[in-house]
């Protein structure tokens, strides 16, 4: 396990402070300006410096990519249970799903800020929400499938209710798949949320930020906010690949193991 | 006292996508007294299983009628008269080893004290009390399998319905498994309808062994045993238990050319 941890923690720490390395000493070597290319020094400076703005930005961006995610996932994870109760319903909203999964759903950011106004996060918090059902959507209906026949026999053996089936079995089966959506959502969430801003809204969040310090050409502050987004986005992916690994610690077993002795 | 298991006249057929309907099982005739072992043997398709299935009433016959304990199939399901454990040992990944022992007794809401007692009463006859905190993932086949034994017994059934739980173990460890069972059995006194395709497991364990042939699953002989109660493992050397073999083998073997097909040469 140490080796392991070793190779998966050290050896990419090692990996980016190198590179971190490589790129401040060819930004002061070459002598390249900070309009073209700011070094990471200078950024980290800028970064501390304006903290209490970007902190505040996170929170705008981050508190729409959340209520964004929590909506997506309780609207995909309700819709799952109903297609997973009733084939008509699934049949019917595949193609829905097929096709909410392949529109640039920041596309459709301009209409919404000219649906619900211009000076309200709403059209940024639905833009997530949009992007995040369809992988928990499809995620967990997969994991609402996952009942093995055997199961299901072993189920009707004990005359279990169907709510008894459904809370000792299929939910339970349904969760580390649920949470490897919700995983995969949270960057999702994320993104969404700062690529809307550019299209509009309130000036208030981390996106819209970068894209002000850039048209003020101060790039080295452009740069620090978007230090500020990559870590907004590694904190949800953090969080919920933690929930995914906690949900899955004791994942359904493979094809039963070909059986050994004691 | 009313028998264990009343099989008359059942017969299933199952409806194949484009392919008609195809005979399951066909005039099967089957009384199991309480406490007797009874072996179901045959070919792959002979139907064993789904007779099985019957019984446990997670199927229904076409023709016939099934009865268990003098109650009809359904009422013994819901009465849980059988314990029932199959080839997967099917336990849930997520719950511990006495977690999932205590899954039909929670079903059925016994009272927790109750439930703990019970369990640690179960994981001892099946000899895992030092697992009981571990997780199926952590188990090896065997182990997974008795603790899937020691669910089955949970309720203290007076039936015990197997299908084939051993099959995907390794010689040694079934051969193990079929010595606790033994025991397990002796122990409980319960009724068992056991099924197999192996010989010398279905000699060992059984009182009778039913001898099924498939297309349209039959019973083609019915062979008594008779080696004693407690067996141990000299039963398996033993000429008495040699000569049920043959027996057996011979039942089933001599099945195809009772049929008037007679194409299969398997």
């Amino acid at each position: 396990m140490r080796g392991i941890s070793t190779r998966t923690l050290v050896a990419p720490a090692v990996f980016g402070i190198a590179a971190l390395m490589v790129w401040q000493l060819a930004v002061t070597v070459f002598n390249i300006q900070p309009f073209v290319l700011p070094g990471p020094i200078n950024i980290g400076a800028q970064f501390e410096q304006v903290w209490p703005i970007i902190w505040a930005g996170t929170l705008v961006t981050g508190g729409n990519a959340l209520i964004g995610f929590i909506m997506g996932a309780v609207a995909a994870i309700l819709a799952a249970i109903i297609a997973a109760l009733a084939r008509p319903f699934d049949e019917l909203t595949q193609p829905v799903v097929t096709v909410a999964a392949v529109i640039p759903l920041v596309a459709l950011a301009p209409i919404l800020y000219a649906m619900f106004g211009a000076d309200a996060e709403t059209s940024r918090q639905l833009i997530a929400a949009l992007a995040v059902f369809v992988p928990v959507y499809l995620n967990t209906l997969r994991g609402l499938r996952q009942v093995k026949p055997v199961h299901r026999d072993l189920m009707r053996a004990y005359a279990a209710t169907p709510w008894q089936a459904t809370r000792t079995v299929t939910l339970p089966a349904a969760l580390p798949f649920l949470f490897t959506g919700l995983r995969i959502a949270s960057s999702l969430a994320v993104i969404s949320a700062l690529i809307a801003e550019y299209f509009g809204g309130p000036v208030d969040g981390l996106a819209t930020s970068i894209t002000s310090s850039a048209a003020g050409s101060n790039y080295t502050l452009a740069y620090a906010f978007v230090l500020g987004a990559i870590l907004l986005g590694l904190a949800f992916y953090c969080v919920t690949l933690a929930l995914e690994k906690l949900a899955t610690r004791h994942a359904p077993l493979p094809p039963e193991r070909p059986a050994v002795g004691r | 006292m009313t028998d264990a298991v009343t099989v008359s006249a059942v017969g299933k057929t199952f409806a194949v996508a484009n392919r008609g309907t195809v005979v399951a099982l066909e005039d099967i005739n089957l009384v199991v007294a309480p406490g007797e072992f009874v072996s179901l043997i045959g070919p792959s398709g002979c139907g064993k299983s789904t007779l099985l299935r019957l019984i446990a009433d997670l199927d229904q016959p076409s023709t016939g009628t099934l009865s268990v304990f003098g109650k009809t199939a359904r009422q013994a399901r819901t009465d849980q008269d059988y314990g029932i454990a199959f080839q997967q040992a099917g336990l849930l990944a997520w719950r511990t080893v006495a977690e999932n022992v205590e899954l039909p007794l929670q079903l059925h809401r016994v009272a927790k004290p109750t439930r703990r007692a019970r369990v640690a009463e179960l994981l001892e006859l099946v000899g895992l009390t030092d697992f009981a905190d571990r997780y199926p993932d952590q188990l090896s086949g065997g182990m997974q399998q008795r603790v899937a034994i020691a669910r089955s017994l949970a309720e203290s059934p007076g039936l015990l319905l197997m299908d084939e739980p051993f099959g995907a173990l390794d010689e040694m460890t079934r051969e193990r498994m079929q010595n606790e069972l033994v025991r397990i059995r002796h122990e409980t006194g319960a009724a068992v309808v056991f099924v197999t395709h192996s010989i010398p497991e279905a000699v060992f364990l059984s009182d009778r062994v039913v001898v099924m042939s498939p297309r349209p699953g039959r019973i083609v002989d019915v062979v008594s045993v008779e080696l004693g109660g407690e067996r141990g493992d000299e039963v398996r050397e033993a000429s008495a238990f040699f000569a049920r073999v043959s027996a057996v083998r011979e039942a089933l073997h001599g099945a195809p050319a009772k049929g008037v097909r007679g194409v299969e040469n398997r």
